[in-house]
Parts: structure tokens; sequence; C-alpha cells
């Protein structure tokens, strides 16, 4: 847990959506991803949670290379992610596999198991035997070998999603990106998936970037996680640390709005603060803090000056205008 | 590492004769069920059986034909315009020549005007689509897009029309003209596969991983375009088959004495109503290839949808 394996570094991706006025025409950017720095340490599930449209998934097809960022950095294992004008080279595309949130579009239809799986094995491990290796993959996931010459369509959501997780690991990747790995899915496979992707991670030492808006599933399995607003990431601390002492008031929201059934789950919560207002559109962010449209402790400052992330006690890191450091 | 050791065990317990049967019976399966959804539709079947007795038709000419000596230069002024009988079935022309027999070789050139003309189109068009969908918004996408708009522009009959009557008139040329009017269709239909596609998950999975622009072309989109590629491709055998005709019936597809469909159609008109056989028959069979080859077109469409849904 010490050597960092992933450094984002002052990351910005800006989407040009059209242009203003005729003459002095200036672009309209979307700031999907406004300046976000962290870092993800070797084995480790990092959590990184928000609404939709705060740019978490932008963060996520960075890392695996669907887009280049607008400036800032990605560094892996000390190795600039995008230096150079050209694509990815392959020993890094190798290493850093994505899985998708819709299992249905994520595995081609018209092809077999066996043949989707050997797309990455045929590129990566080209002195294996194909068939031998996609036979020890769906072991790995506990998919029987009869699968092999199925197509996606004569399996369920969410084996389809066990597949596309055989397919990220095809590679021997290090760093396994999940996109929403199960929220297209029924509850009851969610748990199944979540625990297989936990052994999977146990047996080969994976770190996973988890992007979710689910942030009571983050408690249970990320050790650290990140809270995303308008594409910034407004706090991070440990996986637990967030429901004990959440610091920042747009996570105090976040964890007030997870619904509960009895009244004793909800004198768990830490602090009780009642949602209001909707995540702002990412063309048009608010001067300032961007959550000030929200906040219900607005206050002057928060309207001129965007707050600096800081940290508040060790390994939480939060940024407003109203915490302070200790010490 | 355990369980690296315990999985190869295991996966080595299969040997290369399970995995065959494997693959066996997947297969068997998946072709049981596409025959299943096939064969509950009666018209399709219908249209599978029409073509393949055409097709039977055509290649065993020589064979069945009662007279295929009345295909070459041939008269017999003295059963000439012979109405239907037990001897000639579908009467005689003319000059005397059975019609069955010239109908019946008449299938090997509307056949072979169709094949080929397919044979030629499709690939040339879906490849074009394949490139411009992929690389859309960008210079390919342009160049080929609007190359297939000016063709498109002109109706095929005319264009066909005007190739043929340019070049001398004969089967080989009516194909290449009508080809040449053919392939924007293909390229159209692949074009706007190919664009919804290139955004699913699965195509950015593969260029994640490193797969070349080739193996994503063919290897991923290509197979998603198939099944629209055979139900368009069923359903244009009936009209390259019917343009063909048109081409001979004005005199610029299958020349004299060969027997083509439209030609003997045409042939035939000046002694209609009387003869009436000498142009009805004729006229039928191409009815008959050209419903055959809709309602197979028809069958797959729903088969390739059921698939989907």
């Amino acid at each position: 847990m010490t050597e960092p394996i992933l450094i984002m570094r002052d990351l910005k991706k800006y989407f040009t959506v059209g242009h203003t006025g005729v003459i002095r025409r200036k672009p309209i950017d979307v700031k999907a991803v406004d300046g976000v720095s962290l870092e993800l340490y070797a084995g480790e599930t990092f959590g990184l949670v928000g609404e939709s449209g705060s740019g978490k998934s932008t963060i996520a097809y960075m890392v695996a290379g669907m887009h280049r960022p607008t400036s800032g950095t990605i560094e892996f294992r000390g190795r600039d992610l995008f230096e150079g004008g050209g694509g990815r080279p392959l020993d890094l595309k190798k290493e850093i596999q994505i899985v998708f949130q819709d299992p249905g579009s994520s595995l081609n239809a018209r092809r077999t198991i066996a043949q989707n799986l050997a797309v990455p094995l045929r590129i990566h491990k080209p002195d294996e035997d194909v068939i031998s290796a996609t036979l020890r993959l769906l072991e790995l996931v506990d998919l029987p070998p009869s699968y092999m010459y199925r197509y996606p369509n004569m399996l369920s959501g969410g084996e389809k999603q066990i597949v596309a997780i055989a397919r990220a690991l095809a590679t021997d990747p290090s760093l396994v990106i999940l996109d929403e790995p199960t929220s297209a899915l029924d509850v009851s496979v969610q748990g199944k998936v979540i625990n297989l992707l936990m052994r999977l991670q146990r047996e080969l030492n994976l770190t996973y970037l988890f992007i979710t808006h689910d942030l009571s599933l983050m408690r249970n399995i990320a050790s650290r996680v990140a809270i995303m607003y308008l594409g910034k990431v407004c706090e991070v601390a440990g996986g637990a640390e967030f429901f004990q002492r959440p610091e920042h008031p747009y996570t105090q929201m976040l964890l007030s709005s997870i619904p509960v059934i009895s009244d004793e789950e909800e004198a768990l919560k830490p602090a009780k603060m009642v949602p209001r207002g909707e995540i702002p559109s990412p063309v048009n962010v608010p001067p300032g803090c961007s959550f000030n449209t929200r906040c219900p402790y607005v206050f002057e400052q928060c309207m001129q000056a965007d707050p600096q992330m800081i940290e508040l006690h060790s390994q939480h890191f939060a940024r407003c205008h109203l915490l302070k450091a200790e010490n | 590492m355990g369980v690296e050791m315990t999985s190869a065990v295991q996966a080595t317990q299969l040997t290369a004769e399970d995995i065959a049967r494997l693959r066996r019976e997947s297969r068997r399966e998946n072709w049981g069920r596409a025959w299943y959804k096939f064969s509950r539709n009666p018209l399709s079947l219908i249209g599978a059986g029409t073509i393949i007795f055409v097709v039977c038709l055509a290649i065993f000419a020589p064979w069945i034909a009662p007279y295929p000596e009345h295909v070459k230069p041939f008269t017999d002024f003295a059963n000439a315009s012979q109405p239907p009988s037990s001897q000639h079935w579908f009467g005689t022309d003319e000059i005397g020549r059975d019609i069955l027999s010239r109908v019946i070789y008449g299938y090997r050139f509307s056949l072979t005007m169709g094949v080929t003309v397919l044979a030629i189109v499709v690939p040339i068009g879906v490849v074009l689509g394949l490139v411009a969908g992929y690389f859309q918004h960008r210079w390919p996408d342009t160049l080929i897009m609007r190359t297939t708009d000016i063709f498109l522009a002109v109706p095929p009959l005319i264009l066909a029309l005007a190739i043929a009557s340019i070049l001398e008139p004969n089967l080989f040329n009516a194909m290449i003209a009508v080809s040449l009017t053919w392939w924007p269709w293909y390229t159209r239909l692949v074009y706007s596969i190919t664009t919804g596609l290139r955004n699913e998950f699965f195509v950015t999975a593969s260029q994640v991983t490193g797969a070349s622009t080739s193996h994503i072309i063919f290897r991923e989109i290509l197979p998603n375009c198939v099944s629209p590629i055979f139900t368009k491709m069923s359903l244009d055998m009936g009209w390259v088959i019917i343009i063909g005709a048109s081409l001979s019936f004005v005199g610029l597809g299958v020349q004299p004495p060969k027997p083509g469909l439209g030609t003997m159609v045409a042939s035939g008109t000046r002694y209609l109503p009387d003869d009436w056989w000498i142009s009805a028959f004729p006229a039928l069979a191409i009815v008959v290839v050209v419903l055959g080859f809709n309602l197979l077109g028809d069958g797959l469409r729903d088969l390739f949808a059921a698939e989907d849904g």
C-alpha cells in the first residue's frame, strides 16, 4: 500500500460542444474534468463516487486511453500515459484494462464468448494456445467451459458482465478500471459480481479504480474513496472514515440521501442534511466554489474563490472554505 | 499462485475431443434454433423452396429441358405457335421452339445475372460502407458518401440503359451497367449500421486492448452487418433479375437467339393476345423467381429480427 501505481496531476478534460456568437466566436466547453489530482496505490480499491455528469467516467476513459486529457498528466508506474503524440504502446494497454457498465453492449453479440475473449489473448499473448487460455479464463471467473461457443445473448446480464471481467483479465493487467460494473445488473446478481471482483483482486493482486454512484457499496469494498462534484474532487478519505467523519457538505448530503429502512440505521448516519437542488450543467459552472448553489452553509467567500484541497487529518483531504486542517 | 495451478490442471482435464464436442453441440444448437425460427413462417419456406427449385432447374437444365436443342439456333415452322399441349407444356413460339425448354435455360441467364451483379456489388459496397462509417466525420466518410450520393441521384434503370447502349448490348455489359448503379445501396446500408456500432463498448474495448483497425472493422463490426446484408441480397436478387429482364426486353441484355426471359417476353408481345403463351410463360417465370427471392428475404429479415430481440 505504499507505492503509488497511478498518479493523476491536475488532470483536465474539456469537450467543445459549440461556439458562441457569430463574429467573435469563442468555444463553449464542457469542463468534464477540471483539475483532478489523485494517487492510486498498488493493490487497493479506489472508489470514485459522484452523480451523473460529475466527470467520473471521463476520468476512467482517460486512464483507459479512450480520451486524451486537455491538460495535466497521468503517470502509471512513473510512465506518462500520454507521452508523445501517438497511440498508447501495447505494453501499457496490457497493464490497464476496463470493464464497462453495460454488459449488453460491451460484448460483441455476433461472436461467441471464445471469440470475444480471444481478441485480447491474440494481441497480448501471441505465443499461448488461445483455447487453453480461454478455458483458464473461464475457470478463473467460475464459468463452465461449455460457455465457450455460446453467444452473449444466451447468457444472463450477470454472466455477460463476468465474461467482460474475464476479457479485461485476459491480458494479466495490474490496474482494472471498473466503470459502474454492477449498476446495470439485478440486485441479486450484484453481490455475486462484487464477491468475484474481490476474490480476483486478492488472487491476482489487482488494483481497482472503481467508478460508481453507490456510496454505500464503497463503504464495504473501497480502501479509499474520492467524491467528485462537477469535474472536481471535493473530498478524499478512507472508505470507512467517510461514514464516521464526512467533512465536506456535499459528502454529508450524499450520505444523508442513502436510503435506509429503520430508525436505528438512520441514527447511524453521521450528520443529517436535506439534499436540495440538482447538479448544475457542467457547461455553466458557477463561479467560486462549484457547490455554492446547493450548499446550506454557503457564505460570501464561496461565491468568490474556489477553495483549495487541504489535508484535514492523516489521509483525509477536502476542499471547502469551512474546513481547516487539524494541527 | 495456488489458483493458477489448480485452474491449469482443471483446464487441461478437457481434452481436444471434449472441446471439439462442445463446439459441435453449440453449433448444432444454434443452427437448430435458427431453423426453428425460420421454419415457423410458411411463406419463407415457400420462398426457399421456390429458389431451390429454380436453382436446380438452372443447374440441371440440359437434363431437365425436354428439347435442349431448341435453345440453339433452331426453327421448326411446322410446329410454330402451338398452344400448350402434352408435348409442349408451355406451347411453342413463332418459329417452333419449345417455350418450357427456353424458360428453363432462361433461368440460367437470370440467375447468372443476379449472382454476378451481387458478387461484384456486395463486396465493394460493404467495404466502402464499413470504411466510411468507421471514419465518420473524417475525409473517407465525405469522399465515399458523396460519391454514393452522385450515383444514387441517377435512377438505376436509366443509368443501366445508358451504359448498356453505349457499350455493345450483351449480358456481360448489362451486368456491368447494373453493378455500377447498385453498389451505393450496400454502402448506405452498411454505413448506417457502422456509424451506430462504432461507439458501442465492444468496439471501444477492442480499441483499448490494442486491436488493429482492420480487426475492428472486419471482425467486430462486419459480423453485426451480416444479417441485414443477407436480407438485402435476397430481396435484391429479385430486383436485379427484373432489371436484367427489362434490359433484355428493350434489347440491351441477352441477345436472341439466346433465351433471356425478358427477350422472350419482348418477342412474344407481337403475337398478343392470340398467341398469349409466347409472352405469358416467360413472364410468369420471372414472377415466380422474383417472388421466391422476396419471400425468402422477408423470412430472413424476420429470422434476424427475432434473433436480436
